[in-house]
């Protein structure tokens, strides 16, 4: 059968929407973090500001609530020297009745050249890209549990800077991976960016049964998944999961899947740890490690602007 | 009104007739097939060459959307989407507003359906009032408004107790029992669970959805000897279990939809909600054994599941929008495309669409072009290729997973014209 | 390398920069070079002068003005090891054409401090200035149609090549 051809592309395959990093070339994805090595260095300067973006406005548009994403991507448009505009929308239209499209078009009304769109259902920021002008451009910040692309990349920018090469690396995901749309933005990113081995760790109930099929090995206990690993990510567990007869107690979870600083052995003595955030100290990470010598978890927070940076700076180079 | 639709081929399953013959019709009956007497004088001749002549079809799955939607003229506009497909009886679900479960509503529908002359509306019954699964419906009363059967529609009966007392009251009256393999709380998600459902962050439908409420209802037809009959089966596995269950001996029979034939999840594409579909759209090895199991006749049928969706219902992400497609003008290319993948004759492929799902319905003659039954006939061109597109569908509802931009598939066979009782209700522009 | 009437050689032009460069070029001055023709040539200056004081290399592609035509562009990130505060700066490119770099490039360097001095020495002015900007020193003035281009490449040994397109 056939396909629309990807919506994230324009007819010469460059990119005008981030909607996820499935479907993107390694070549592309190697563009975006090449480009974002020009931006790290723009926060260490006195002027953090350049003008790519003078004169664009961005509109955050925040259906489920994240004051730390969102305020990333502000300061990413920020120093792009864009406009930022702020929707709230949980106390806005939205919640009078008014359609996802309705609010759309009044914001395209306004004159609106990017929207980065945070919704709590899969698929939702497709369905803007579709009805948006062609000069309009759609970055997904996190669609339900589909994909969380500008992590996805912040990731694997964070993975190349400090072990420069995928194709030796073995890359651990531990935690609710069912759940994840940061799981699935890494996964599809590092299996095309050639990693040698892509791993998931958790219990049944929070791993999907075909994951295999995205290319990843399946573990089930800690140790044996995060063995001589170079890369140790661990996801946050979310308070409903407990409450949904998925997990008995968060102890529990933490006795077993808990990345402590003696669990942490298993892997690799150099390996990195890293974590979307925020962090739940004592359930998935213990504080020792997440403030050790091995994580990297705040160079994930400096080079996720830059990558974001980098990915607004590209879709509002591009026509449709 | 005497008609002579002349020099067509007929195929008729009923009679295992797949010739070139000459139709007659009288007094809105089939008079004659084969030569024609020499005293039939007719006031209307039809040249039928190229064409097929086939009975009207039979479509076992519908939704009109009356009542509810009276002043969108609902009923009006299905029905004429039906016979522009070649469709002259329809079954239609009591899931609208109100629900189908008094006798009431049931003879002011057919009234109202009859009155239009368009295709025949045969409804199902709700099974229990309001569909809620608690207290059974007057079976009788609604059999003697009209009725041919009781549904539950999508609300499947998970109170096993409850489900058992409906069938066996059903039971009683030989009536059957439509019912949805779906299990309640498994059947909660939007597409089949599965790779595609993982990479697209949906929530999954288990094939053990429908094959945990199969073995249910096969033990409770063991218990109360109830006739059942499943709608809208998706899964090899499913396939397996109404195999056994009619190897068996037991009186079940079955269906399914054209979009189950002749789509994978795959074809979600970018969420796109054409196929957001009740059930969802299973595996390559699913949609492979669904066909196969509709030539060796363990289906039985073919139905179009016509669902009208509003367009602003379908403009919402994946998981927020409604499920339904248009079908009724789909129903005789889908199974012609089958028929042409997995290699079936065009008596079969005209006969899960006619005499096969008529037989779920009990009436006489219908599904066929037997002497003395009603002239409720088809005549369409077998080679015609079209594209679906959303603006030339008669349907209110434009939505379908065919449509040509996402399936980028062409469909074959075209109605050229369609006759109820003997009078012609639907002809193509400029031809005959 | 030849266009008919004009053979520029990029070795003996380079020597002249060299020259003048080393008779002219304070002790405490900056090197940087503009990605990627005038990097090679500052990263080669900086060799053969011996110099002390960090090299640095500087990008355009924050600052250009044909973003919304030409869209991102992708470049090695800039990089000025040193204090700018305060320092003496030597752009280094190899041709110098609208100008329109240049003024990019001074943008860039101005949001990491308040430089004392720039100065810019390059290879070929080929004249053709769309922005009031001019080089300190050029080991050769010329002047070329407008749609031809004019590129600093190496060739296998690692010498400076000129080449002509258009």
């Amino acid at each position: 059968m056939l396909y629309k051809r990807n919506p994230q592309l324009n007819k010469n395959g460059e990119l005008i929407h981030l909607l996820s990093t499935e479907g993107l070339s390694r070549d592309l994805l190697t563009h975006i973090l090449d480009t974002a090595t020009q931006f790290v260095s723009v926060s260490d300067r006195d002027v953090k500001k350049v003008p790519l973006l003078r004169g664009k406005s961005v509109f955050n548009l925040f259906f489920e609530n994240s004051t730390r994403t969102r305020t990333t991507f502000e300061i990413a448009a920020k120093r792009l020297s864009a406009d930022v505009f702020n929707l709230d929308i949980a106390r806005s239209s939205a919640s009078k009745g008014e359609t996802l499209l309705d609010t759309i078009a009044n914001l395209s009304a306004m004159a609106a050249d990017i929207f980065v769109v945070r919704h709590g259902e899969s698929g939702a920021p497709y369905l803007i890209a579709e009805h948006v002008a062609p000069h309009v451009h759609v970055i997904n910040a996190g669609d339900g549990r589909h994909a969380h692309p500008t992590q996805g990349l912040l990731d694997a920018y964070t993975i190349r800077h400090f072990k420069q090469d995928f194709s030796n690396l073995r890359v651990a995901i531990v935690g609710d991976v069912l759940h994840s749309r940061v799981a699935r933005s890494d996964i599809h990113a590092f299996t095309t960016l050639g990693c040698a081995e892509v791993r998931v760790v958790g219990p049944r109930t929070l791993i999907p049964s075909d994951l295999s099929q995205l290319g990843v090995k399946v573990f089930h206990a800690l140790d044996e998944g995060i063995r001589d690993c170079d890369v140790v990510i661990a996801l946050r567990l979310q308070n409903e999961r407990m409450s949904g007869a998925l997990l008995p107690s968060s102890q529990e979870y933490f006795k077993n899947f808990g990345l402590t600083t003696t669990r942490l052995q298993a892997a690799k003595p150099d390996a990195i740890v890293m974590h979307p955030g925020p962090i739940n100290r004592g359930v998935e990470i213990e504080s020792a490690v997440a403030d050790g010598p091995q994580s990297v978890i705040l160079n994930q927070v400096t080079f996720g602007i830059a990558v974001r940076m980098a990915v607004m700076s590209i879709v509002a180079g591009n026509d449709a | 009104m005497k008609i002579l639709i002349q020099n067509g081929h007929v195929i008729d399953p009923a009679n295992g007739m797949n010739t070139k013959a000459d139709v007659a019709i009288a007094g809105g009956k089939v008079v004659s097939v084969g030569p024609v007497s020499a005293d039939f004088h007719a006031d209307t001749r039809i040249d039928a060459a190229n064409c097929w002549v086939v009975p009207g079809l039979v479509d076992a799955c519908t939704r009109l959307g009356e009542p509810g939607h009276e002043h969108e003229g609902m009923l009006e506009s299905e029905l004429r989407a039906a016979v522009a497909g070649g469709v002259t009886s329809v079954v239609c679900l009591p899931d609208t507003q109100p629900v189908l479960d008094e006798p009431g509503l049931v003879e002011m529908l057919k009234f109202r359906a009859e009155r239009l002359h368009l295709a025949k509306v045969f409804p199902l019954g709700a099974l229990t009032r309001g569909l809620q699964g608690e207290v059974l419906t007057p079976m009788v009363e609604l059999t003697h408004a009209g009725c041919i059967g009781f549904t539950q529609a999508e609300q499947s009966i998970q109170h096993t107790q409850g489900l058992q007392r409906a069938m066996q009251y059903a039971a009683t009256f030989g009536y059957c029992v439509w019912l949805r393999a779906q299990d309640s709380y498994l059947g909660q998600g939007m597409v089949a669970s599965g790779p595609l459902a993982t990479r697209m962050g949906l929530s999954g439908v288990p094939v053990a959805a429908e094959t945990i409420a199969l073995h249910t209802y096969i033990d409770l037809m063991r218990m109360t000897g109830a006739r059942v009959h499943i709608s809208k089966i998706s899964s090899a596995a499913g396939v397996e279990l109404v195999r056994a269950a009619k190897a068996e001996g037991l009186p079940m029979t079955c269906d399914v939809s054209i979009h189950n034939l002749h789509f994978t999840d795959t074809d979600i594409g970018y969420f796109d909600t054409r196929a957001r579909l009740t059930p969802p759209l299973r595996q390559q090895r699913d949609r492979q054994a669904l066909g196969e199991a509709l030539a060796d006749g363990t289906i039985d049928c073919l139905v179009s599941d016509h669902t009208p969706v509003e367009g602003d219902a379908k403009a919402l992400p994946f998981a927020q929008a409604e499920p339904g497609a248009t079908g009724l003008e789909l129903l005789l290319s889908a199974s012609m495309k089958w028929a042409a993948i997995h290699k079936v004759d065009a008596l079969r492929a005209i006969e899960v669409i006619t005499h096969a799902p008529a037989g779920l319905l009990g009436q006489a003659g219908l599904g066929s072009l037997m002497v003395a039954s009603a002239a409720d006939i088809c005549i369409l061109d077998p080679q015609a290729s079209w594209q679906v597109l959303p603006q030339n569908l008669r349907s209110q509802s434009k939505h379908t997973p065919f449509a040509f931009d996402l399936s980028g598939s062409e469909m074959t066979a075209q109605v050229k014209a369609t006759l109820v009782e003997g009078r012609l209700v639907y002809q193509s522009p400029g031809l005959l | 390398m030849s266009n008919g009437q004009l053979t520029l050689d990029a070795q003996a032009l380079y020597q002249q920069l060299l020259q003048s460069l080393q008779s002219v070029l304070p002790a405490q001055a900056h090197l940087v070079g503009i990605t990627s023709g005038g990097a090679w040539l500052a990263q080669q200056l900086q060799h053969d002068l011996g110099r002390k004081p960090s090299l640095g290399i500087v990008s355009s592609s924050l600052h250009r003005d044909d973003f919304s035509q030409r869209g991102m562009a992708e470049s090695v990130a800039t990089k000025l090891p040193f204090e700018v505060e305060g320092a003496v700066v030597w752009l280094i490119d190899d041709v110098l054409f609208t100008g329109r770099t240049i003024r990019a490039v001074v943008n860039e360097l101005f949001d990491y401090g308040r430089p004392s001095e720039v100065h810019l020495a390059v290879l070929v002015d080929r004249g053709g200035r769309e922005l009031p900007i001019q080089a300190d020193m050029a080991a050769a003035r010329i002047s070329l149609p407008e749609h031809q281009s004019l590129r600093l490449t190496r060739d296998a040994q690692g010498q400076f090549v000129f080449s002509v397109e258009g």
